[in-house]
Order: structure tokens, then sequence, then C-alpha cells
């Protein structure tokens, strides 16, 4: 289906972050040599003394983050989704998620968004490292709105959040307008009899459109936008479990320790039903025009129905 | 030995074309980072063409001298040099950065013949330079090690750590250059995280650093001998240079540092350069 495009996550991201600086006036922003990739730039001319750059030393950022936490500042740290898992590894995990400290992780470029930097930039790994922390919360967001939305949501949040954040632009999909972002809650975004398909980030809409195909094969999908991944919304997905008895994770992620691997570590547990995985195997992708590489790295509509038909036919 | 004038004519005769070809193949795929690449042009070139001991036909020769780049991101400057080399074929660069080929945004080890290390994630480069030059010491090898440094590259942490164990180590088999070209990606190096007194800073740290001009192909070739007859040490040269040297739309500006290039761009950046393929 047609669907009207709208800002990419970052440029909402960097346009919350001004508005929501004016609100919240413990809100400090860092960035690691990357503000006009992440769009903090926005921030950083519009509050010039609440913003610190501190060159290409992601390290140092972080654990700079977590010592002004401790102050009563909120701080987002930004870089490169990538770079952010890889080298601020250790501050977020010894000092952030340990002590439960307040600050915001947004990882920029997640995925395969990056796309032409090539595979020492993707990050799909992230969700994987961020959900097995203790204390940490993780959200992935679908599109610029929801992206906006969840910023808020993490300042008013008490604890260390992960916002994954995508590059490029992203359909509109949410509307945020009448209604907060509620940290733990799914979305059921289209009813279905035969199957579920839970989803996050960039792949939401490639599950709306898998399950518009499945439909004319006379096959019912349910999508389910998983905007937060941790702490995972047990009680839709035990929902959509019972009633559909069929499962397909979709996100641009590895298909190792990601959505998938939450939700199946919940089933395996409190209802088992057949899954089937939807995410980059285990491989590194590679350079190359961002959907031209969905497709190559199966993360398609086309994947998603096949999937989910597979299931339904009991293949 | 100074440098013979047919062979300075000839480094500065391909780092023009080398030049041409980088805004060629990124103005045709937009996408890539000029900046980075055209800055470390002459050091790039003067090694693969001066002073590197390397195979094209046995990349994996166990006494070639190795080549890192550490800032990875100038990636086109490296591939350029490998193909004319004859590493693989130069029809290969029109492929850069798409699906299916063995060139990489950034260089991959594992896909590209005669590239040494996969770089992109700054700041590693130098630790696993040693990492090389000690193997070597290890084995009795007399292959020499270069890696190729940022400027905006050595604020991270890690550089330092490599900086001292490296002198601890006394790895003189190893030259480390900087591309001292004072820009990074958000600014000047001035603006973004100052880096002080760079000679003081390497030389505190044991290190023998040499400055020049990094666009003078002679001065480069001199500093390289120079600092194989450095014993019982690392040497880091010093390599002041100009980001997006040569095209004076993009010299000394962090915009370029990734840009795209429009056919206006594309244009007027070739009238400078000379057009030429
Ligand atoms: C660890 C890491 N952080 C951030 C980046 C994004 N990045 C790529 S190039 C660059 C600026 C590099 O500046 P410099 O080292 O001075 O290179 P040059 O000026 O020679 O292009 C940045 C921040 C990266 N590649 N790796
Ligand atoms: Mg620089």
């Amino acid at each position: 289906m047609a669907r009207v495009m709208g800002k990419a996550m970052r440029q909402a991201y960097g346009e919350a972050l001004v508005e929501l600086g004016k609100k919240y006036k413990d809100l400090v922003v860092f960035d690691a040599d990357v503000a006009s990739s992440t769009r903090t730039i926005m921030f950083s001319q519009a509050h010039p003394d609440r913003f610190f750059n501190v060159g290409i030393a992601e390290m140092n950022m972080a654990a700079m983050a977590a010592g002004i936490s401790t102050t009563g500042k909120i701080p987002f740290i930004n870089t490169f989704a990538c770079f952010m898992v890889l080298r601020c590894a250790d501050p977020i995990r010894s000092l952030m998620a340990y002590t439960n400290l307040n600050v915001k992780i947004a990882g920029a470029y997640a995925g395969l968004s990056d796309s032409y930097d090539g595979a020492s930039h993707h990050a799909i790994m992230d969700i994987a490292f961020m959900r097995s922390l203790p204390n940490m919360t993780v959200l992935s967001p679908c599109d610029g709105g929801e992206a906006a939305a969840a910023t808020e949501a993490a300042i008013l949040h008490q604890g260390p959040v992960y916002l994954r954040l995508h590059r490029n632009e992203t359909p509109v999909l949410t509307d945020y307008s009448r209604e907060p972002f509620r940290i733990g809650k799914g979305k059921i975004l289209r009813d279905g009899r035969d199957v579920s398909i839970i989803s996050t980030g960039y792949m939401v809409h490639k599950a709306l459109d898998a399950a518009e195909a499945l439909e004319k094969e006379g096959i019912s999908a349910g999508v389910v936008n998983m905007s937060t991944i941790k702490p995972l919304d047990e009680e839709l997905v035990l929902e959509c479990a019972r009633k559909t008895g069929r499962i397909v994770t979709a996100e641009e992620h590895s298909v190792h320790g990601g959505l998938g691997g939450a939700v199946a570590e919940l089933l395996a547990r409190k209802h088992p039903v057949p899954m089937a995985f939807v995410g980059v195997q285990d491989t590194f992708a590679e350079s190359g025009d961002y959907e031209k590489l969905l497709e190559k790295y199966g993360l398609t509509p086309g994947a998603i129905a096949g999937k989910a038909r597979g299931l339904v036919r009991g293949k | 030995m100074a440098l013979q004038a047919d062979r300075k004519a000839l480094l500065e005769g391909l780092s023009g074309k080398f030049r041409n070809t980088i805004i060629d193949t990124l103005f045709k795929i937009q996408t890539g980072h000029p900046g980075g690449s055209l800055s470390a042009v002459e050091i790039v070139t003067t090694l693969y063409f001066e002073k590197m001991r390397v195979d094209p036909k046995n990349p994996k020769w166990p006494d070639r001298d190795r080549f890192v780049l550490g800032k990875g991101h100038a990636a086109p400057i490296l591939y350029v040099a490998l193909a004319k080399k004859g590493f693989f074929p130069e029809k290969d660069l029109e492929t850069l950065r798409q699906l299916g080929s063995h060139l990489q945004g950034h260089p991959c080890a594992k896909k590209t013949p005669g590239v040494e290390l996969s770089t992109g994630p700054l700041g590693l480069g130098l630790s696993a330079a040693q990492g090389m030059a000690l193997g070597a010491r290890m084995d009795g090898r007399d292959f020499r090690t270069y890696v190729l440094l940022g400027d905006g590259e050595i604020q991270e942490g890690i550089v330092w750590e490599a900086a001292m164990s490296a002198a601890k180590f006394g790895l003189d088999n190893l030259t480390a250059i900087l591309d001292y070209n004072k820009v990074q990606l958000d600014g000047t190096t001035d603006e973004i995280m100052p880096l002080g007194d760079v000679r003081a800073k390497w030389e505190s740290f044991g290190w023998h650093v040499i400055e020049i001009d990094g666009h003078k192909v002679e001065e480069i070739a001199d500093a390289l001998d120079r600092a194989k007859a450095v014993k019982g040490r690392p040497t880091i040269i010093v390599a002041r240079t100009v980001k997006g040297k040569g095209v004076s739309f993009m010299e000394g500006k962090n915009t370029w540092h990734g840009k795209p290039i429009s056919r206006e761009e594309y244009e007027a950046a070739k009238a400078e350069l000379g057009g030429g393929k």
C-alpha cells in the first residue's frame, strides 16, 4: 500500500530534543563528533550551554554522562548505534545499568540504515546487548512521530533507556498527538486470526504490507508494533499466541538476541507456539542501497509473508 | 636519499590522477567521503608507489610491508592506489559501495585483496598495526608496518593506549602517519576537541616525531626514510595536510567530510583538477 512518507526518526528526534530542552531544564545533550548525523546539531544551536561535543571519544562521553546524571541532570548521549554498543558498552553496563543511572542512550543509524558505509557501521547487535542488561529499557520506534514521543517518555522514565533510531525517512504509521508514548506497551495495528506478526522499527510497515498481501491469499495476519522491546509487553504477546497460535517476528537486527529472541523466550516459558523469525541471519551484511540491502538480506514484506504462510500451512 | 626528479614527477602525476578518479567515483555513486580521501592522496601514493614492498600477484606474501588505513573512511584513496598497483582491476572502482562489490564503504580485509585490516570504527588501527609490527619482530621478518591516522581519530582513548605500548615495546619497525588536516566531522579539531601540542604529546609518550608538509611527495619520501633509520622506538610523521585538498570549495571544510557531489560541483571540481582520468 502506498503510505505517506514522514520525517526520518533522527530528524524528529533532533527536533523533539530542541522542544523538550525548553520544557525540561535538566536535559543535557552529548555527542561524539556526529552531531550533524544524529541531528543533535539542532539542540546545540538552540541550547548551546547544555550541549557538549566530546569529539571522537564515545567511551569518554558515556562515562561522563553517567557522572553528570548523579548531579540531577538528564543526559542524552548520541552516536551511531554501532559505536554506542561497541565503544560505550562498559560505561553503559558498569555505570548506568548497574547503578540504574538516569542516562538516555540514543543509537543513531540503527539496523542497516547506514547502508552504504557497510557492515563496519551496521548495528544489528544493539538490541541483543542492551536487552541483556538489567535495569535497561529498550525502545524501538517505527516512525518519526513515535521517535519524538518515545524521547519524552525516556525523559519521564527514571533509569537508563536505549532509544533505537533509524537514519532514513519512514512512512507515517503512528499518531501521538492525543496520547503519550507508553513504555512497555505494544500496539495492535491490524487484527488477524491465523498468524500474528510482531514487528519493530522500520520493519513495521513491511509487516503491514505483508499482512495485506496475505489477506489476498485468504490468510488473516495480525500486526503488532512492538515499540518497547524491554520490558516486553508480555500480555500482548501471549494474547497473540493464544489467538492465532502462530507468531512471526520481524526486525532489522540479527535473528539472534533481538525482538525474536525476547518473544521466543517468553513463549517457550508460558505458551509455546510455532514461530518464525525475520531478521538478518548469522552474517555480516555489506555496503549498498538501503532497500536493495534489505531485500538481499531477507527483510521484506515478501519474506515476512513467506514465513507467515509457512506457519499457516504447517510447513 | 633525496627523491629523484623523475620519481617526484611520477608520484605527483599519480596523485593528480588519483584525485580525479576519487571525484569521478564519488560523484557517480553519490555517497562516500571526499574530504578525508583527498587529504591523504600524496601520503598513500608515496607509500605504495615509492616506499612499500608489496606484490599484487602475491598479496599475502609474508614479507610484504603492511599498510593500515586507520581512518577507514578514506577508503577511496586506498582502493584507487591498490587498483593502480594491480591488486584488482581498475574497473572494480565503479562498483564501490554497491551491492555485491568487494569494495565496501570502509576497507574489508576479508573481501579486498591488498587490504590488511578492516577499519571504519576509528581508533583501532594503531593498536592493530602494533600487533603486526610485533609479529614481524618475533619472527625476525624485516617488513615495516605503516598506519595512517586521522587527527580527529586520535581523540579516541585507545590511540593513547597504543602510543604507550608501542613505545614500551620499542617498535621501530612501525611508522604512524598523522593526517593533520585539523578538521573532523562536526567542525575543526579546535572547535570540537582541541588536540593541543601534538608533537609534545607524542614525544612525551616516547615516540620520535617528524613534521612535514603532507602534500609534498619529496618530504613524505624523505620522512619515511628517516623514520626507518630511527632505532628503538616508533616514529610518527605529523603530516600537515588540507582536508579536501585540490578542490578549492572542499578545502578545509568539515561539510565536505561525507557529502554527495552535485553535478555543478563535480564540473567545478574537475575543471580545477585539470580533468583527465
Ligand atoms: C569510533 C567512531 N566514531 C565515529 C565515527 C564517525 N566518523 C567517521 S569519520 C569521522 C571524522 C574523522 O575525522 P579525522 O580523523 O580527522 O579524519 P579526516 O579529517 O582525515 O577525514 C567520524 C566522527 C567513526 N567512524 N568511528
Ligand atoms: Mg582530520
